[in-house]
């Protein structure tokens, strides 16, 4: 932990040496988030609940899910860094250093500019929390702070599976890119809206459900649309710890896959 | 130090751009050597021989085909992380310093990668700095180094953790004279004064004929010598040069045991083995000497005939 403080640090200090650039980054991040949400607004204007949710309950979604993706994706999502290192070789060196790839991989990057997006689904969550009816328990309390931990724990796992691919194809960075800011898109609206296929593919292959949908009908007190069994509102936490393993695995296979580059 | 053991490595190819053929590639053939602690070796072959290829399996970057290797007794792709702490490495070509950083923040950060005391650390690093001289730019962002100082950088990257064993990959690959010198006497400090094995790769003919009294020869994916340089002298290159300077230009001299190679005016290059004592005899009785020299024949030549006869 401590050397993933001293490497963050360096990379703070790294991003600062172009102050400029960095600041225009992250407001012009957080302002192109927030027209997205802006879209959802736009749609409410017309409809007034969509698949039997309000604006409220759909904000809710859309705020637990955009600062659960833009934290992890803060933390990992390095596709960018890692297709550098698998092109050009450099991944070798990670190699080299007595310390896991992954933790090397995911200390090797914190792009503070995606705080605009952190800020962007903050706002949103607590625009649902000001307006939605919510009955508060003790029970719904600690579900809504498990929420945080859980959805980045899901989604960053997410993106280290969806990164591995590049191991083989070495260009995955679009792959991964799909697979990860896709599966996000679709946690921001309600799965019933979607079709069955699309919602078992979210609930079980793509756990994404379990960041927002599931435990978010537990805190807004909704009876599952689908009839779900009560057990998936909880089960959060132990789709997150799965995913985690999941993803450490497929990462240890991926990198024994490693071929390096010629040099 | 290092033990390999018939290693191989085949890399699976993908060609064609629509219809895809595998292919498999042996860039490693079963090569076989020891290395023992305190040696300083050179590990020579021409482009895509297999020599990174060789390197990489021994830090456990890659994951061997077959045979085996062993390395300060560990196995490099299962004890990896092990292997990581008691081994530098330093890629000429790959940057492992942090780009838009200063110089000393990467040592720094190493420090802590690596876990190294903080006592020790500042002993080790005051010596570097005063070795590789590295005082003028320790507070430049690595980007805005020369390569000459971004290489000094590296190697002391390498060893601020006080390696038993330093893998180098080009260490001098691109440096001027100056530069090149400074990183052979550094690296013959290191090997002399602590005792540190050192295999590197190279295609410096300079490197290896100032540094390493053995020499690994690698041509595709095969080691085809494992041995002293003079031995190597000895088998692929016995033949000496006479240079001879006449008194006036001559047509090529005709002497028994040496045959003429080139003739420029007055001067003669004759190829010859064996003592030169009699042979230089037999040319003043031929002809009127002013001056002559003996070349021994250069590396690069022998290299260039190993490769050819492989």
């Amino acid at each position: 932990m401590r050397v993933y403080l001293h490497l963050s640090a360096a990379q703070i200090r790294a991003q600062l040496q172009y102050r400029a650039s960095f600041a225009l980054d992250l407001v012009a991040t957080f302002l192109i988030s927030f027209l997205d949400f802006l879209a959802v607004l736009i749609l409410f204007h017309n409809v007034p609940s969509l698949a039997g949710w309000n604006v409220h309950e759909v904000a809710f979604l859309y705020g637990a899910s955009a600062v659960t993706f833009a934290l992890a994706e803060l933390f990992v999502g390095h596709s960018e860094v890692l297709g550098q290192h698998l092109r050009t070789g450099t991944f070798d060196i990670l190699l080299a250093r007595p310390r896991g790839t992954l933790f090397q991989m995911i200390s090797s990057d914190l792009p503070l500019r995606r705080l605009g997006r952190v800020a962007q689904g903050a706002v949103v969550f607590g625009y649902a929390l000001s307006g939605a009816h919510i009955s508060w328990s003790l029970g719904r309390i600690a579900v809504l702070l498990s929420m945080l931990p859980t959805g980045i724990v899901i989604f960053a796992s997410m993106w280290i599976a969806a990164m591995c691919v590049m191991f083989w194809t070495t260009e995955g960075g679009e792959f991964a890119n799909a697979f990860t800011y896709g599966g996000q898109t679709l946690t921001q609206y309600p799965i019933n809206l979607y079709s069955q296929w699309l919602r078992r593919f979210l609930a079980y292959l793509v756990p994404t459900a379990f960041v927002s949908y599931f435990p978010a009908l537990y805190v807004l007190g909704k009876d599952d649309p689908l009839g779900l069994p009560r057990i998936l509102q909880f089960s959060a936490p132990v789709v997150a710890l799965a995913g985690a393993l999941v993803a450490a695995f497929v990462w240890r296979v991926a990198v024994r896959h490693y071929r390096s580059a010629g040099g | 130090m290092i033990e390999v053991d018939g290693l191989t490595k085949r890399f699976v190819v993908r060609e064609g751009r629509f219809r895809r053929t595998r292919r498999t590639v042996e860039a490693v053939r079963g090569i076989s050597f020891t290395v023992e602690r305190g040696e300083l070796l050179g590990y020579l072959g021409p482009n895509g021989a297999g020599k990174s290829t060789t390197l990489k399996m021994l830090i456990g970057i890659l994951v061997p085909s077959g045979g085996r290797v062993r390395v300060a007794g560990l196995e490099p792709s299962r004890q990896r992380v092990e292997l990581a702490r008691r081994i530098g490495a330093m890629f000429g070509q790959r940057v492992q310093l942090w780009w838009d950083l200063p110089l000393i923040d990467s040592f720094e950060l190493l420090r802590h990668i690596y876990r190294v005391p903080a006592d020790r650390y500042r002993t080790s690093l005051a010596r570097f700095r005063d070795v590789l001289e590295l005082d003028p730019f320790l507070h430049t962002p690595v980007r805005q180094l020369s390569l000459g100082q971004r290489i000094r950088g590296e190697l002391t990257a390498a060893m601020l953790h006080e390696p038993e064993l330093l893998f180098l990959d080009e260490p001098t690959i691109g440096l001027d004279v100056v530069a090149k010198q400074r990183v052979r006497d550094f690296l013959v400090e290191i090997n002399r004064e602590r005792g540190v094995t050192v295999l590197l790769t190279t295609h410096d003919l300079g490197d290896i004929e100032r540094l390493c009294k053995r020499l690994l020869v690698i041509d595709h994916g095969s080691l085809i010598w494992d041995g002293s340089i003079a031995e190597l002298k000895e088998r692929y290159g016995p033949e000496r040069t006479l240079i001879v300077d006449l008194e006036e230009p001559a047509p090529p001299l005709q002497i028994d045991g040496a045959r003429v190679e080139k003739v420029d005016g007055p001067r003669q290059w004759l190829r010859f083995e064996g003592p030169a004592a009699e042979l230089t005899a037999r040319v003043a009785a031929a002809a009127r000497l002013v001056d002559l020299q003996i070349a021994e024949p250069d590396i690069e030549e022998i290299v260039r005939r190993i490769y050819g006869s492989s």
